[in-house]
């Protein structure tokens, strides 16, 4: 069945909350009448106010409260409208829940599962736009989840859900409104797994989230022009699927990993220097990552305009570590609609 | 209140009020391109707030900030070109309409965050005492606000150190779609809570300006005096969407009915009735003020449309205090 990824998260958490009595979903507007961009619509008629619950504004003391209830025999699924927000929380994500089980020498998990969307465009500027997701990835035991496709949403939602250690599921504000086919029923996807989303044997390219969209279209894009790349949405950034990376570099010598967070300290930084100390030998040119600037982002639109990654620009670094020129112009002339939304279904304001 | 005073709240009630209707009217032609949270409804607190305080006291506020910034005497052109992302905007084009700022009237900031200025606020009070300077600082702050903890944690500071802050609360019974029913215990009064700090709070209806304006007076004399921070809570109502132009009483948070009393609360035309009768004021000379207004703001927009972009290579810069490093390559 074919649904968007915002139905697709909403189709996992009803699936969670239908299948066991433990999970409980909660978060800042949770139940109201947008239901988190319609994630998480109308689930508290179905399934209790209880279970389904509006919360003040109080992350941190909700995440610890999550925390809580998890050592207690609940599973729950809290859920920040920003990635931004959930900052507040950070105390209880790192010190409390990464830690617990090893802290107490192994005698408890913490089954949360966060949810965190990462706003992008329209002006969400310096505070309601960070891609943060290394600085998850950075905390031992922390997950850090970011699919890309509507099955995923879906699947990676209850692996998560299910899954007995937190996990951090970032979902970014512009992949809710695409489609994709969902598949029906309680379809849990082990965590750490990437997937090969395009074969070929130029470069290997590692994205994950929205930036596989971006490189699916320079993939589909250079494709045309004889150059055939594989392309690799890693779906869960901690852990990370190595062999999966390592194959593809093993065949094609060139990698280029993209991130939609900063690129120091990024989880492209990461990729990069894992295959250049391990596997050099393998690789014919030196690896390149292409990630967002070393600034905060700005609202307006005139400055954000060649803030992000796109498609011509990773098109353009495929050209580069293969010596070719490669076009771009016809990609760029391919978007129909200003370069802060991701279509024309959106004009704000959030 | 002399007469002065009065018409004073009621221009810069108006003000406001067109402001943000015109950020409203014109939000739809898709060049005001940021998240925008208007204040309409809610103008008396800000207006005799800015009355009360001077351009010399500091103030910060949160998302829902225009109001506060214009009250405060920040330059209405500078918001207009920050919303429409102009280099000539209050933070040149890199804040946009949740993070204004005008230091040479005292505002010195508003934040996305919620709670965030809270203790900011707090912190440029600090000073102020140390050095006896007369000052107050002002922290404009929602409902949600003490749902959090930075601000408890702020409070307790200022009253342990005797700051001279005026904390000033709007509540207008929802944050986003939730009503406080779901983020407080019934019949808790915010007031009641963080009097429990040890600070003196007081609370009213937040849209009769000429109250708002009493309470202040006498509050913001005595935190100036030296008596350490108040709280004050003054109820009112914001009648559009949480964030942007339309109204969005259709979709079911909120009663219309409950959004047609409150409408009949309008501070606006309240003010202007009273000080009618009371012969302090004529129907031409509210026709004057509108007409000024008006012009003012056509005249900002038209500022704000003229104005260039930031240059793109703007968005590297005031990341620090001398750019040390340079942007790095993608
Ligand atoms: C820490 C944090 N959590 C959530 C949000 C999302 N958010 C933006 S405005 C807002 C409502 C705040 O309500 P209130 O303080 O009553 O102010 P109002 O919007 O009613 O003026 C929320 C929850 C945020 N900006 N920051
Ligand atoms: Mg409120």
């Amino acid at each position: 069945m074919s649904t968007t990824f915002a139905a697709a998260i909403r189709e996992g958490l009803a699936t969670a909350l239908a299948a066991d009595d433990s999970v409980i979903c909660f978060g800042l507007g949770t139940d109201d009448p947008k239901g988190v961009f319609g994630t998480t619509l109308d689930l508290h008629k179905q399934f209790g106010s209880d279970r389904v619950f509006d919360m003040p504004t109080s992350e941190a003391a909700m995440t610890g409260i999550a925390i809580g209830a998890a050592l207690n025999g609940l599973r729950p699924v809290l859920t920040h409208q920003r990635l931004d927000f959930a900052l507040l929380s950070l105390d209880q994500l790192v010190n409390n829940a990464a830690k617990w089980r090893f802290m107490f020498g192994g005698q408890r998990g913490v089954p949360i599962t966060i949810r965190m969307i990462i706003g992008r465009g329209w002006g969400q500027g310096p505070t309601h736009s960070q891609s943060l997701q290394s600085w998850f990835a950075h905390i031992p035991g922390l997950k850090v989840v970011m699919p890309t496709t509507a099955a995923d949403a879906k699947t990676l939602l209850l692996g998560s859900i299910f899954d007995d250690d937190p996990v951090i599921f970032l979902e970014h504000r512009w992949l809710h409104n695409m489609q994709g086919d969902v598949p029906a029923g309680d379809v849990r996807e082990p965590l750490g797994k990437a997937r090969v989303v395009r074969s070929g044997d130029a470069v290997t390219i590692v994205a994950m989230s929205y930036m596989t969209v971006e490189a699916l279209h320079a993939v589909d894009h250079l494709a045309a022009q004889g150059i055939a790349c594989d392309l690799i949405d890693l779906r869960s950034i901690r852990p990370l699927d190595w062999p999966a990376v390592i194959a593809s570099v093993q065949k094609t010598g060139r990698l280029l990993a993209l991130d939609p967070g900063h690129l120091t300290g990024g989880v492209a930084g990461e990729i990069v220097a894992r295959i250049a100390t391990d596997h050099f030998t393998s690789l014919n040119c030196a690896p390149q990552r292409l990630a967002a600037p070393d600034v905060p982002e700005a609202t307006s639109p005139a400055l954000t305009k060649d803030y992000h990654v796109r498609a011509e620009h990773i098109a353009q670094a495929v050209g580069r570590m293969l010596g070719r020129e490669v076009e771009t112009a016809s990609l760029i002339a391919q978007r129909q609609f200003p370069h802060d939304v991701p279509g024309n279904w959106f004009s704000g304001p959030f | 209140m002399n007469a002065e005073t009065s018409r004073r709240l009621l221009f810069d009630m108006l003000r406001i009020r067109s402001v943000e209707e015109t950020i409203a009217a014109r939000y739809g032609e898709q060049t005001m391109r940021c998240p925008t949270h208007l204040s309409v409804g809610q103008e008396a607190v800000a207006a005799a707030a800015g009355a009360v305080l001077k351009p010399t006291d500091l103030a910060v506020s949160g998302h829902r900030a225009h109001a506060h910034y214009l009250a405060k005497g920040g330059s209405l052109k500078a918001m207009i070109a920050e919303i429409y992302g102009k280099v000539t905007g209050c933070s040149r084009g890199k804040g946009g309409s949740m993070h204004l700022i005008d230091e040479s009237v005292g505002f010195m900031g508003s934040t996305a965050i919620v709670g965030g200025t809270v203790p900011v606020g707090v912190g440029l009070a600090y000073p102020m005492k140390l050095n006896n300077t007369g000052q107050i600082s002002c922290v404009f702050l929602g409902d949600a606000v003490p749902e959090t903890g930075v601000f408890f944690e702020s409070v307790n500071f200022a009253v342990v150190k005797q700051l001279p802050v005026l904390f000033l609360c709007e509540n207008n019974g929802y944050s986003v779609y939730s009503p406080l029913s779901v983020r407080q215990p019934p019949g808790r009064k915010l007031y009641e809570l963080v009097a429990g700090f040890g600070l003196k709070t007081f609370h009213g209806d937040g849209n009769d300006v000429r109250a708002v304006h009493a309470a202040l007076s006498e509050g913001v004399a005595a935190i100036r005096a030296g008596e350490g921070p108040r709280f004050y809570e003054f109820e009112t109502y914001r009648w559009r969407e949480h964030c942007g132009p339309n109204y969005d009483n259709d979709i079911g948070y909120r009663s219309v009915a409950e959004y047609e009393a409150w409408k009949l609360r309008d501070p606006v035309p309240a003010l202007r009735r009273a000080l009618i009768a009371e012969g302090a004021i004529s129907d031409a000379d509210v026709a004057a003020m509108q007409a000024a207004i008006d012009a003012e703001i056509a005249e900002a927009f038209a500022f704000a449309e003229a104005s260039p972009f930031p240059d793109a290579c703007d968005a590297f810069t005031d990341v620090y205090a001398a750019d040390a490093f340079a942007p790095a390559a993608g």
